[in-house]
């Protein structure tokens, strides 16, 4: 909460560098795109934090049933009495948990904080094209995340009916008690969350589109812009849908209309909803829901493409087809909700064309997958912590992601549809592939954004744990949803067919402890590096974008004299020229800004 | 308000945390530039090593999980169509399996093998056209297959045939139980709206149709084996979803439509007790209880009792509240005599409704 007023502290040093200003306009509402980045990271940090510690609360609920804890009695309160969490606030923990590490973590973290870090500095511009309209959409976000996490403070407990909210259970206060005010905040929240993104992703769009420095084509823009636009044009293309559904569900709640509800018996009485259909909430939602999946994932995909070429020092692999990778994905991504709808009660036919190009999204991923592969094939691999998280996210990408080939046929999703099987896949296709990304981008670009080196041996550290850990948690998860035990349960002792999964679980829960624990080593990296990391220098990990071209310490404009012009790809690492030579006597790699060399021919990628 | 707190303080300790590091930083020099934060040929041997080393650590575990974990799997499937889908599932896991198996191999083998060292040139090496059209068209060949099969299996599940004379049964919901309604002698369903809910007529059934007279409402299914049914659901207040995961069979319960799902048990209750897997699970689980119980008596607290036998099941697998953890109905399959001797004691709804025609003023039957 209060990380926002950190920022300046590291900048105090340049503040010659600035035009006028207070502290206010400088640090809080700036309209810099440099400090906004940081104000999505330490924000989508901060709620990373929150989530995440829900995330072992109900863990240890489900190895542990009905044990006290003395961390339940601190943090939950009257939900827990005695310190054995209660049936509604582990609804409502498994909710909010999921709620805030997609949107608010994943969302923000990545496309918030490296759409701003990076796209004016690899393009060559000297800021976003609005930049009051980036500052308005970070401080809408701060609201939206102070909203949600005041719901977490109603008395009768935050929103409770899942992630996804669909009605009626999200509707009617009388069939569960988060869907009273907790609710309301949580569509409320989410209506300015959704304003927000798409006053970012907008900007996005047009800056990457209209401020591209000379020489700057489209094709040598590196692979994290790619990665970012797209993810910004699925994001205006998708939440609209997402608001109209919540606007609905608000009109159901609050003003008695009936687009979601019909026929429904609660507490004693029939209520007067006639005509409505949950089932097209579900279609509304996945709409959004789908292509959030990716928006989540391709800022990571780019980031890691950008990561693995710089550090195994070659160029990466098939760089046309990873676009057209990117591209492919992004349309299929949002053709294809009705696979999270095929036991709804929707038409079977539907389920057949879902199906079908469900699994076509198999390939451009493939695609992606082997072009990962070959880039570090043959490599001078740097393993730096980045690097590392990087291979780490290919690893968990495409484990999670072959579990998809299964849940995505309808056929068999029939019986391990809201199991933990599809907990197990989408953790680590869309939640912990795309957290690597995040630690990457945060490795590799903190130098970029603070001016000073990481911890590369707390980085191994943390790496090595996190990897191992996050695997432990999610890999034997799969046994336990081929066994048919569904998610959201409270408890599994309600009889003793599952009995013989408490082991697994207990298993899966030390794991998540160990992980969650770990992540402490990180945060102490990466606040202690913030104030006394070592000096960065200006391109410690000599890479080729231009964002490496500006000096350590950032200023306002990004670049003190002329923008740089562009006269190469981004990925000329190993380049040799007749001789066998590098191109640039002496380095391994040639910088965008770097004109070709006499004899040098222009790669035809 | 003490959570509150909590986080006042702990917020607080960051501060103070924050404003040490600050002393500790002013106290030395941290103004030199040096290269000792970024991989050095040490740390990418060891990296490079360790990765490998993980690598190969990924599979033992991997293999481990399939070996202690693997009979945890539900059993070979109930029902007729549930063959087809095992295996569908079995064929799926074998390429999910192989291409992991082969991919993660590449990876991490790659980056042990092309660790970085001074002095060592990367290949240059950025496109190459035969190579990326071998792996679109690979993946392309085997999801066609992959598709073909599903959409096939697919149809057929959801083909849903009246001809074959199916048992029509009413899944019922609400929060947080089960109902079935047997359509009875003439095997069609009385109509039903929430709206006639009243009194004894806890599930809507709507009294004036003469088709609802010989219903039979009963708290657990039961099925002849080798006989359709056809599940017909309603839901009296939020999203249910009916889950058979022994019959391969889930289908959502919405308010407000009726839904569907159609099969044919082949396994009876007796049958599926007899086999490997179920007397190996049944005595896996009384030996966890009974060594959990030494623990409980010890606490002073009440013993489990053993697991008799395994009873087929119908779980709730759609949040739809508190209790969803808890909203479960039996299901037993037997023969055929044995199932009309069960069906013939079931009273009839125009029975039931007699009986309970009294008691129809008296308030609302509580759920």
């Amino acid at each position: 909460m209060s990380a926002v007023g950190h920022v300046p502290v590291n900048e105090h040093a340049h503040d010659d560098h600035h035009h006028e200003g207070n502290f206010f306009t400088k640090y809080i509402f700036s309209m810099d795109h440099k400090v906004i980045a940081k104000q999505y990271l330490f924000t989508a940090l901060i709620m990373g934090i929150i989530g995440i510690a829900m995330s072992v609360f109900f863990r240890m609920q489900i190895a542990w049933p009905a044990e006290s804890f003395k961390i339940f009695e601190i943090f939950l309160g009257d939900w827990a009495p005695g310190g054995v969490m209660s049936q509604d606030i582990y609804l409502a923990l498994v909710t909010m948990h999921g709620t805030i590490m997609v949107f608010f973590v994943l969302t923000q973290g990545l496309s918030g904080t490296f759409s701003n870090l990076l796209i004016p500095l690899q393009i060559g511009a000297r800021d976003m094209a609005s930049g009051f309209m980036n500052m308005l959409s970070y401080w809408l976000f701060f609201l939206s995340c102070v909203i949600m996490i005041g719901s977490l403070f109603v008395e009768a407990g935050p929103a409770s009916a899942g992630w996804t909210i669909y009605p009626p259970l999200s509707a009617l206060p009388q069939a569960i008690g988060g869907s009273g005010l907790g609710m309301t905040l949580w569509l409320v929240s989410m209506a300015i969350f959704i304003a927000s993104s798409l006053l970012g992703s907008l900007n996005y769009i047009v800056t990457v589109i209209n401020l591209r420095t000379k020489g700057m084509s489209m094709t040598r823009l590196p692979l994290t812009i790619w990665a970012l636009f797209v993810t910004a044009i699925i994001g205006v293309v998708s939440f609209p849908v997402l608001l109209s559904a919540a606007l609905m569900l608000i009109m159901d709640r609050s003003f008695g209309t009936s687009f979601f509800l019909s026929d429904i018996f609660i507490g004693g009485e029939v209520l007067h909803y006639q005509g409505g259909s949950p089932i097209l909430f579900e279609h509304l939602f996945w709409f959004l829901g789908h292509p959030e999946v990716y928006i989540v994932i391709l800022p990571a995909m780019g980031i890691a493409s950008e990561i693995l070429a710089t550090n195994a020092r070659k160029p990466i692999f098939g760089y046309r087809a990873m676009i057209a990778s990117i591209l492919g994905i992004a349309f299929l991504s949002t053709i294809v909700w009705g696979h999270h709808m095929f036991v709804s009660g929707m038409n079977p036919f539907l389920g057949s064309v879902f199906t079908f190009t469900t699994l076509l999204i198999a390939i451009p991923s493939a695609v992606k997958a082997f072009n990962w592969i070959t880039t570090i094939w043959k490599g001078n691999l740097q393993l730096n912590p980045s690097m590392l998280f990087s291979i780490g996210f290919v690893s968990t990408f495409i484990t999670g992601g072959l579990t998809g080939i299964v849940l995505g046929d309808s056929t068999l999703d029939i019986n391990v549809h809201d199991t933990y099987f599809v907990v197990a896949h989408f953790h680590l296709v869309m939640g912990i592939s795309a957290l690597y990304g995040m630690f990457a981008g945060i490795y590799h670009w903190f130098p970029k954004m603070f001016g000073r080196m990481m911890n590369k041996n707390l980085g191994y550290v943390h790496f090595w744990i996190t990897i191992i850990g996050a695997y432990g948690v999610f890999f034997p998860m799969h046994f336990v949803g081929m066994a048919g035990l569904p998610r959201r349960y409270y408890d599994n002792t309600a009889f003793p067919y599952f009995d013989d999964l408490l082991e697994i679980n207990v298993l899966i829960t030390v794991f998540a402890i160990i992980t969650a624990l770990v992540q402490l080593v990180f945060l102490y990296n990466f606040i202690h590096s913030i104030i006394a990391g070592k000096k960065a220098t200006a391109n410690p990990w000599n890479s080729n974008s231009l964002e490496w071209t500006t000096p350590v310490e950032p200023i306002h404009g990004n670049w003190p004299g002329e923008i740089p012009t562009v006269y190469r790809w981004p990925y000329d690492y190993s380049k040799t020229n007749e001789q066998g030579e590098y191109v640039i006597a002496g380095q391994d790699f040639a910088p965008q800004n770097v004109p070709l060399q006499k004899g040098e021919e222009e790669l035809n990628h | 308000m003490t959570a509150f707190l909590v986080i006042v303080v702990v917020a607080l300790f960051a501060i103070t945390f924050w404003q040490l590091t600050k002393i500790y930083q002013l106290s030395r020099n941290t103004n030199t530039l040096d290269s000792s934060q970024i991989a050095s040929d040490k740390d990418n041997r060891i990296q490079g090593n360790l990765l490998l080393a993980f690598g190969i650590a990924f599979y033992i575990f991997m293999l481990y999980n399939f070996w202690t974990f693997g009979d945890r799997a539900l059993p070979a499937a109930s029902s007729e169509h549930g063959v087809q889908y095992d295996n569908l599932l079995l064929i799926t896991m074998a390429v999910i399996m192989f291409v992991q198996v082969i991919t993660q191999g590449l990876l991490h083998y790659f980056a042990f093998k092309y660790k970085g060292k001074k002095g060592n040139k990367a290949l240059f090496f950025a496109d190459n056209d035969k190579l990326e059209f071998v792996w679109t068209i690979i993946p392309v060949i085997v999801l066609a297959g992959l598709i073909i099969y599903g959409l096939f299996t697919w149809t057929d599940i959801m083909d849903i045939n009246e001809e074959d004379d199916p048992i029509v049964i009413e899944l019922y919901a609400k929060q947080f139980s089960w109902q079935a309604r047997y359509a009875g002698k003439d095997n069609v369903l009385g109509k039903a709206n929430v709206r006639f809910i009243e009194g004894a007529n806890t599930m809507g059934v709507d009294e004036s149709d003469p088709y609802a007279m010989d219903d039979v409402i009963t708290a657990e299914i039961h099925l002849p084996v080798n006989r359709p049914v056809l599940f017909k659901m309603r839901s009296q207040d939020v999203l249910h979803s009916a889950y058979f995961p022994h019959f391969r069979a889930q289908m959502n319960v919405v308010p407000g439509m009726i839904t569907q799902f159609s099969f044919t048990p082949t396994i009876t209750t007796d049958e599926i007790n007899d086999t490997e897997y179920m007397r190996d699970k049944v005595a896996r689980i009384n030996e966890i209880r009974k060594s959990g119980n030494e623990a409980r008596m010890a606490a002073g607290e009440e013993p489990l009792g053993n697991y008799e036998q395994f009873e087929y099941y119908l779980l709730c697998n759609k949040i739809c509240g508190v209790a969803h953890y808890n909203m479960q109905m039996k299901v037993v399959v037997e023969s055929e005599e044995d199932f009309n001797a069960w069906i013939a004691e079931q009273k009839e709804y125009s029975q039931t409704m007699e009986t309970a025609a009294p008691a129809t003023e008296v308030a609302q039957v509580e759920n």
